[in-house]
């Protein structure tokens, strides 16, 4: 098969996998469901590397196929096209990875599960909405995966739709989401009002042509970026649309692995570096980004801290992950970007599985209060467990020491301020992780004798994804292992340079840094890992030596309270947004609707009355209707013959 | 060619075929017997056929008098089945009468 | 005025005046026998135009099989002019006539707007009447149509029988 043809079929695998189960769950056996919802990421995920392969050894030209025009109007065409290169390759392999991981994982954690085809069948829509949005040519593709993934999103986080709180924060979800895609679009109508074209090569080729007209800070760019922006921000939960992803956490554990930590949410990242010609054409929108990031990323560590909800930590620790992400791309380091995309999907997938493995041994136990001393019982979870949280913390030598430490790096040739607060927050993420950890996994078991006695290690096909996710998780940050450790060892910047070359032509300022020194470089990574395992030490001695237990939210004082209550910012957003306008819905709901009814009813009334005046037409008398005819037979002829002409 | 055409201009037979066309149509309007009414709407279809008749020979083109005899075929069929309704009506109204056949009133 | 002229204007003034006993004589009767008065002036015209199948074709489907069929129902129904329905008001024969004669008037005017008709001379044969050269063009340029006409026939005779057809259990007559 040609390369056009393998494209085509690793996108379009998962979706035959949705129809299969989507349609036939009722009537297929369980184990049938299972086995092809998990071979369609699978085989899209082979697929992926005979791709990957086949484009190293054709010199790394990156590919578009046309497979049909979607929409041709006057001068805009848009065709359905996918696009072959470093970024999308990247992208789809350890998202096709990570998804096959995650569909094993949900077969054995769903199994029981009433709803477990249908589950599986959303999870497989979900590959093939995100997968058109990785593969998609253009920005229009790229939005039909924006809006797919988050339909999947609405539909998976209320999955249990029979509990109602769980139902408000699919809505949540899909509302803030909406804000950030009104957002996306407007920005791509932009794209077509001011380059008259959205496929990413076309634009990228009439900026790093010499006639372009947009400049460094041009308004128009500008413009495009930040409303691109607001749309990433919505997706990938960054302040202030990050509330609906912790209430996220309301859908299956595999769904928040999924979706909300590892693929979906880093789609806000991809569609930055996929536009990074646009954005390092506007450096005002770099710093809104730089910003905005860094308040995220401190913001949601903060109130990680204080969460007693496993999955919470998590998704706090999510938030505040991306913001570090984001963070890289202020500061025009994209690839720093990726990586941390790349290796936070790992050890936050193995994070979310290890979490459900623990709310599985537990029946839906998530509060960490009742948990402890999990480590006799749940071995291979504990030691993976421990594996991703020495990851997020930044422990050399996981994977997320390599991906963090560069985009540290990277903020301290910008500002030393900027790196001082980005440990800061690192500092943070590793005391709430490793109280997430002690909690769960040390000291003595807390929860009922009832719950200790059904303890147990989880099945394989759940064990399994966790043992593949910590190898990754250890070894990830070897495909960017940084210049101080050995000359041209970082594969990732050498594979994804091509994409960057037309940003650094159009902006050199953004990318010519000082050169940090090695010694430097060694302290500030020093300084950082040693700040890290200060905070371990720190939530050992509270939660193991002295074996305290965090108090519930309710219970929490002064600044606790505060960080408890997530800074009060859904309160916040209710009594600034939600309540005016409810205020000014039933206002006009009241007093307008009186004259809305009149408007309405008059064209009745107004109908009515004609038809009844006309009615009076039809006489029934045959001779009416005859000279009827005849007079409009003068008439027509007359206004024809005399008038018309 | 015929004699005719040479001394009767062609707008002499058209004003003849309209004249009678009128009748016809005040026939239609004035009376109440629907055996009349159908009657006048027959001197109405003779009239254009005659108008026909007429342009066919001025332009000398045959296509007009199969015109005509096709509307002669139609006009027979079409008085067959008419009468029969008009039979029809008789039967259930004991009258030709059309004012009597109002029943299509709103 | 040559015979022909003196024959058209006679068989118009004939032709007026019959149809209007058509529609103003009392008796359904009458009626018939005028407006068969008025086919044979038509016919007379249609020799005029050299018009000679048609002519013959006129006296023997409308003079002969419709007005026949006309005669046979009025006498079947037992039309008299004392069963003759009221006649409309005044008012109303006035109204149809006023807008009878304005359809004329709309018409004859119409007729100023176009230029006079000149004749070809040459192009117009005289055999063009004849049954042999109709019948040529007949099943040459219109066999469908006259094939369709047979079904119309067919669905025509079918209906009249239906309608003609006295309803089981009614007797009206």
């Amino acid at each position: 098969m040609d390369n056009k043809t393998l494209a085509l079929l690793a996108l379009l695998l998962p979706f035959i996998g949705f129809l299969i189960n989507g349609l036939g769950f009722r009537r297929l056996p369980k184990p049938l469901v299972g086995l092809v919802a998990v071979a369609m990421p699978l085989a899209s995920f082979i697929i992926t590397l005979i791709l990957f392969g086949k484009f190293q050894s054709g010199g790394s030209k990156s590919m578009t196929f046309i497979y049909a025009n979607w929409i041709a109007i006057h001068d805009i065409t848009i065709s359905f096209s996918l696009l072959i290169d470093q970024l999308s390759l990247i992208m789809l392999s350890f998202v096709t990875g990570v998804g096959t991981l995650i569909h094993v994982y949900s077969a054995g954690y769903m199994g029981e599960d009433e709803g477990y085809g249908k589950f599986m069948a959303y999870l497989n829509l979900f590959m093939f909405s995100m997968l058109a949005l990785i593969m998609g040519s253009n920005y229009m593709i790229m939005f039909i995966g924006w809006e797919g993934v988050g339909l999947c999103s609405f539909l998976l986080i209320g999955f249990w739709n029979k509990n109602r709180p769980y139902n408000a924060a699919a809505q949540k979800a899909f509302v803030m989401n909406r804000i950030g895609d009104l957002g996306l679009i407007l920005g791509v109508f932009l794209i077509f009002i001011f380059f008259g074209t959205s496929e990413y090569k076309d634009i990228e080729a009439f900026v790093g042509a010499e006639t372009n007209p947009y400049k460094v800070g041009a308004w128009q760019v500008v413009t495009i970026t930040i409303l691109l922006f607001v749309g990433a921000m919505g997706k990938s939960a960054q302040v202030p649309l990050y509330t609906w992803l912790p209430d996220a956490m309301a859908g299956p554990t595999p769904v928040s692995a999924l979706i909300h930590a590892a693929t979906m949410v880093t789609a806000g990242i991809y569609m930055v570096v996929r536009s990074n010609f646009l954005y390092s054409l506007a450096p005002a929108t770099l710093d809104i980004v730089l910003v905005i990031a860094l308040i995220t990323a401190l913001l949601a560590a903060s109130i990680g801290i204080f969460q007693n909800d496993i999955k919470k930590v998590l998704a706090y620790s999510t938030v505040s992950q991306l913001g570090y992400m984001f963070m890289a791309l202020g500061v025009a380091s994209y690839t720093s970007g990726m990586f941390h995309v790349i290796t936070h999907a790992f050890f936050k997938a193995l994070l979310f599985l290890g979490a459900g493995s623990v709310i599985h041994a537990l029946h839906h136990e998530q509060d960490i209060r009742n948990m402890g001393g999990l480590r006799k019982y749940m071995p291979i979870t504990f030691i993976t467990f421990l594996v991703a949280t020495l990851a997020i913390s930044g422990i050399p030598p996981f994977a997320g020491f390599f991906s963090k430490d560069e985009i540290l790096m990277h903020l301290y040739q910008k500002s030393p301020v900027l790196w001082v607060l980005g440990v800061a927050g690192s500092a943070m993420t590793s005391f709430y992780m490793f109280r997430l950890f002690f909690l769960t996994f040390l000291g003595e078991f807390r929860g009922t004798e009832e719950q200790r006695h059904h303890l147990h290690e989880s099945p394989i096909s759940i064990t399994l994804p966790l043992m593949i996710l910590a190898v990754l998780s250890i070894g990830g940050g070897l495909i960017g292992i940084p210049e101080v450790f050995a000359k041209d060892a970082n594969w990732l910047a050498k594979f994804t340079a091509p994409l960057f070359t037309t940003s650094q032509k159009l902006n050199p300022q953004l990318f010519n840094h000082a050169h940090l020194s090695h010694s430097t470089e060694y302290i500030l990574m020093g300084v950082s890992v040693v700040v890290a395992i200060g905070s371990i030490i720190f939530a050992y001695i509270k939660f193991v030596a002295n074996r305290t237990v965090p108090k519930p939210e309710t219970e929490q004082q002064g600044i606790g309270k505060v960080l408890a209550n997530k800074y009060y910012v859904d309160e916040l957003y209710n009594t600034v947004f939600v309540k005016p306008i409810l205020a000014f819905s039933r206002f006009l709901g009241e007093s307008f609707e009186v004259f809305v009814d009149l408007i309405v009813e008059g064209f009745g009334q107004i109908v009515k009355g004609l038809g009844n005046a006309f009615r009076k037409l039809q006489t029934g008398s045959i001779g009416v209707y005859l000279f009827a005819i005849v007079i409009g037979a003068v008439i027509w002829i007359a206004f024809n013959l005399f008038i018309y002409k | 060619m015929p004699e005719i055409i040479t001394k009767i201009p062609l707008e002499y037979y058209i004003i003849l075929a309209s004249i009678l066309f009128c009748i016809g149509v005040i026939g239609v309007l004035t009376r109440k017997n629907a055996l009349i009414i159908f009657m006048c709407v027959e001197l109405m279809l003779n009239a254009v056929n005659m108008l026909f008749i007429a342009f066919s020979a001025y332009k000398g083109d045959a296509a007009g008098q199969v015109f005509v005899f096709f509307i002669m075929a139609v006009a027979a069929a079409e008085v067959a089945v008419g009468l029969a309704i008009i039979v029809m009506i008789y039967r259930n109204t004991r009258s030709v009468d059309i004012g009597q056949l109002n029943k299509i009133k709103y | 005025m040559s015979l022909s002229e003196n024959l058209f204007y006679f068989l118009s003034f004939l032709a007026i005046l019959s149809a209007l006993m058509v529609v103003f004589s009392k008796n359904p009767i009458h009626s018939v026998l005028y407006l068969i008065i008025v086919f044979f002036t038509l016919t007379g015209q249609y020799i005029l135009l050299n018009a000679q199948f048609l002519a013959v074709v006129n006296i023997i489907v409308y003079a002969g099989a419709i007005m026949v069929l006309f005669l046979f129902v009025i006498m079947f129904l037992n039309l008299k002019r004392e069963t003759e329905p009221p006649a409309k008001s005044k008012i109303l024969q006035f109204a149809a006539v006023i807008s009878g004669g304005l359809l004329l008037l709309v018409i004859i005017a119409s007729l100023r707007t176009l230029d006079p008709y000149k004749i070809q001379e040459g192009k117009i044969k005289g055999d063009i009447g004849l049954v042999e050269n109709l019948g040529k063009i007949l099943y040459n340029d219109f066999l469908l149509p006259f094939e369709l006409a047979s079904i119309l026939f067919l669905a025509a005779m079918v209906g009249a029988v239906m309608l003609g057809k006295r309803e089981g259990g009614e007797r009206n007559f």
